[in-house]
């Protein structure tokens, strides 16, 4: 999928885009453990998070990940956006729970980075 | 410019304890002279998520502590120290999912008990020492793969 297109299917607001929207994801990685993130994510996926902190950021960032959505319409504080900006990572929110977001993924063909 | 990698380049952070502000600059900034300095791709990720680890490892349980870096062409060598509380029982600490990282830390994302197994999933030789009420030492050496792509032209 593109990140466009999971824009479109999670309905999401841009909060900050640093990618072309034509940009091809290859799988995903939804968690709020951000270990887990640093050890089954690939570059080039999509972090699905409720952990709206600079965290979240910061490990996307370390493990190569371009995009980060965050679940259940939870806005990012001024900190996280600013390191959001500076990383150059494209945020993203959802108003669906992690459940729904990834079930809507995974319909649309995404499937789960290797674990 | 860049530096030339035909030498040894060696480095340091300081880490304070509980610093979850600052958490993560330390790797950060390791992962951006790495990138600057034309160094692989998987080499850079691999480094990058284990002195992520390794420096969350020390905000989060330790007083303070030091993560040193040595770069040379064959491998990258991280070697982090910390005044902290000391393992134990590095066998059941090195157990994917064992923790015992309190609630507040969990609410920030972390003590998931994967952090000591991912520095070892990341790294080629991974050594660590302990000595209850002073402190851990982890070390770590990263292999470099040459033949992977360079990622010079990726920005930080």
């Amino acid at each position: 999928m593109t990140v466009g297109e999971i824009k479109e299917a999670l309905n999401a607001t841009v909060v900050h885009m640093s990618v072309p929207e034509h940009s091809e994801i290859l799988c995903a990685c939804a968690t709020d453990l951000m270990s887990e993130v640093l050890y089954y994510t690939r570059n080039n996926s999509v972090l699905i998070t409720g952990l709206t902190k600079q965290q979240a950021i910061r490990t996307a960032h370390i493990a190569d990940i371009r995009v980060v959505v965050f679940t259940r319409g939870k806005e990012p504080d001024a900190q996280t956006l600013e390191l959001s900006k500076e990383k150059g990572i494209t945020l993203l929110i959802t108003p669906y729970s992690m459940f729904t977001a990834c079930g809507i993924l995974y319909e649309k063909g995404l499937r789960c980075c290797p674990e | 410019m860049k530096e030339d990698l035909s030498k040894t380049i060696e480095g340091s952070f300081h880490i304070v304890g509980g610093d979850f502000i600052r958490a993560g600059e330390a790797s950060t900034a390791l992962k951006k002279q790495l990138i600057d300095l034309g160094i692989e791709e998987e080499t850079i990720r691999k480094v990058s998520i284990a002195t992520f680890e390794a420096e969350m490892n020390i905000i989060i349980y330790a007083t303070a502590g030091i993560i040193r870096y040595t770069i040379t062409p064959e491998e990258i060598t991280i070697i982090a120290e910390d005044m902290g509380p000391g393992i134990e029982d590095i066998e059941l600490a090195m157990q994917e999912g064992y923790s015992t990282a309190p609630d507040w830390v969990r609410e920030m994302g972390w003590g998931a008990g994967m952090g000591l197994p991912n520095m070892k999933k990341n790294s080629d030789i991974f050594r660590i020492e302990s000595v209850v009420g002073e402190g851990t030492t982890v070390e770590m050496v990263i292999r470099r793969k040459k033949d992977d792509h360079s990622r010079n032209s990726r920005e930080a």
